[in-house]
């Protein structure tokens, strides 16, 4: 499903890489669990992974779509195929519950009727279920954080990648985004989770990939936190 | 195909909406499109007006070929048929002497003394030969072949004769209404351009406003034609507006110097002969303000979208 080979990734000469010959295999229907320092390269990886960022060298595969053979003007359709989640949000402040999450279906040209439709049926996976007129700014931030991940799963990605989801969350209401991650791995979808919290990392005992420097240090299955 | 139409009523829906929302930056780019567009169609009108009013003192003018009485009418046909192969002749017409005559009668048919001292002599009005040419210019040509030593020797003296002795003045008129062409011709591209510029900035500030919400769009997989969309309805809209309300102001401008004024004309300008252009073309001229409003904004916001909304991959 997701498929890094020896992957590179340098700001500029002096720098050092940020991202230094990583290698990195991802079933379909797995839930890795990514960890690592500030500056380790998380945030990186996951913007190659969007294609907000090339690579230096390397080999991205995602889904069957081969980054280097990916011109510009396809970079939309591989973002409409895979699910993000930031963790500062980026909701749209002046749309209201329902609008953010229709956002995403308008733009690649889904009917409203379709629209009326999926909408409430994803905002009841992330329970967010009669919340549909608030606006962000009346949320509370793990309900603004879930319906981020509404938005990004109601195109049913195959692939959901969480950056830092909970970075902003108190325990409580982080804990209510990973369930809702959870539930959404459950239904068959790849997930790429970048975390700080290790309570969390411990707590799900899945496979958990630790960036040191820009190289992963380890992978292992159902392992706990260690940096 | 079926998505296609939803995604275009969506860039539609989102430009209108937009275009709400950045009204104030709005208004200066609408305001001086509407200058620009009012100049555009004062103008094509002007033109119009100018080139009716240089055609009319055009037509009256004629050179006239007195022939000597010596002439044979075989000889005048024959210099009729080489005058009538110019081609710049627009007209000729041959008048023997009787027809002459009764031309001269009737043009002069209020004035019997004169009649009566023209029947007392016999026949003292030469055959004629009016020619028309099609352009003031093409007079000179004409003559060049009516003074060779041949033809020359058919005519009586002081013949050929240009009731184009208003020729320099037709010169000048038409001197003068080229310059206003001219000026006509500059300031519409150079209101054209400020327009254009100031557009760009608008669009661009549009753009820098909702950066934030053309980022998240990215992320989400909008393609670039989705976000470009609305910004290039939002100046299609401009656009529409301006050309309306210059097309007004100048159907306005027309009511108020027929009824206020009461004027017909302001020097060269033919105000009567510009009101009934207008009125005829009236459908034209708004389907030429639209074009050219909706031209200037599509091209501007099409510039400023690419230069700015371009994907750029670190």
């Amino acid at each position: 499903m997701i498929l890094l080979d020896r992957v590179s990734k340098s700001y500029g000469k002096g720098l050092g890489p940020s991202l230094d010959r990583i290698s990195l295999h991802v079933e379909p229907k797995e839930f890795v669990i990514v960890v690592g320092q500030s500056g380790a390269g998380k945030t990186t990886l996951l913007k190659l992974l969007t294609r907000e960022e090339r690579p230096t060298s390397g080999k991205i595969i995602i889904g069957g779509i081969d980054y280097d053979k990916l011109k510009d003007k396809d970079i939309p359709l591989l973002r409409r195929k895979i699910g993000v989640v930031f963790q500062d949000f980026k909701l749209l402040p002046n749309k209201n519950v329902f609008e953010n999450v229709a956002f995403a279906l308008e733009i690649v040209g889904i009917s409203n009727r379709e629209i009326q439709h999926t909408v409430p049926k994803v905002l009841e996976i992330v329970n967010l279920k009669g919340k549909e007129k608030r606006m962000p700014r009346e949320l509370s931030g793990g309900e603004r954080q879930r319906v981020a991940i509404a938005r990004a799963i109601v195109r049913q990605p195959r692939i959901l990648i969480a950056d830092e989801p909970t970075g902003n969350l108190d325990p409580k209401h982080a804990w209510d985004v990973i369930k809702v991650l959870e539930k959404i791995n459950r239904y068959g979808t790849t997930v790429l989770l970048t975390t700080h919290n290790q309570d969390i990392v411990n707590k799900l005992k899945r496979r958990v990939v630790t960036l040191q420097h820009g190289k992963v240090s380890s992978d292992r299955a159902n392992a706990e936190y260690e940096v | 195909m079926k998505r296609r139409f939803i995604t275009f009523g969506r860039i539609l829906h989102t430009g209108i909406i937009n275009f709400m929302r950045n009204i104030t930056l709005a208004v200066a780019a609408v305001a001086v499109m509407i200058v620009t567009l009012t100049i555009v169609l004062f103008s094509v009108i002007a033109n119009a007006s100018f080139t009716n009013t240089i055609a009319q003192i055009t037509d009256k003018i004629d050179v006239s070929v007195f022939l000597s009485d010596n002439t044979t009418e075989a000889q005048a046909q024959a210099l009729t048929t080489q005058i009538k192969k110019l081609p710049q002749v627009k007209s000729i017409n041959y008048l023997n002497k009787e027809q002459a005559l009764k031309a001269y009668q009737k043009q002069n048919s209020g004035n019997a003394q004169l009649l009566a001292a023209i029947s007392a002599t016999n026949n003292p009005i030469p055959a004629t030969i009016h020619i028309k040419p099609y352009n003031l210019n093409q007079i000179n040509t004409i003559k060049n072949v009516l003074t060779t030593p041949a033809n020359q020797a058919l005519q009586i003296k002081g013949s050929p004769s240009y009731s184009g002795s208003r020729k320099a003045v037709i010169d000048k008129i038409t001197h003068a209404t080229n310059v206003l062409r001219q000026i006509g011709v500059i300031s519409v591209i150079v209101f054209a351009v400020i327009c254009a510029l100031i557009i760009f900035n608008t669009i661009q500030m549009a753009i820098f406003n909702r950066r934030d919400e053309i980022q998240i769009m990215r992320l989400l997989g909008a393609s670039t034609g989705y976000i470009r969309g609305p910004y290039i309805v939002e100046s299609v809209i401009y656009g529409i507006l301006a050309a309306l309300a210059s097309v007004f102001i100048i159907n306005a401008a027309f009511v108020a110097a027929s009824t206020s004024l009461q004027a017909t004309s302001l020097g060269l300008f033919d105000i009567g002969y510009a009101n009934s252009y207008f009125d005829h073309h009236f459908l034209r001229l708004l389907a030429l303000q639209l074009g050219v409003g909706i031209i200037i904004g599509t091209a501007s916001s099409a510039i400023a979208t690419r230069r700015y909304l371009k994907f750029r991959i670190k």
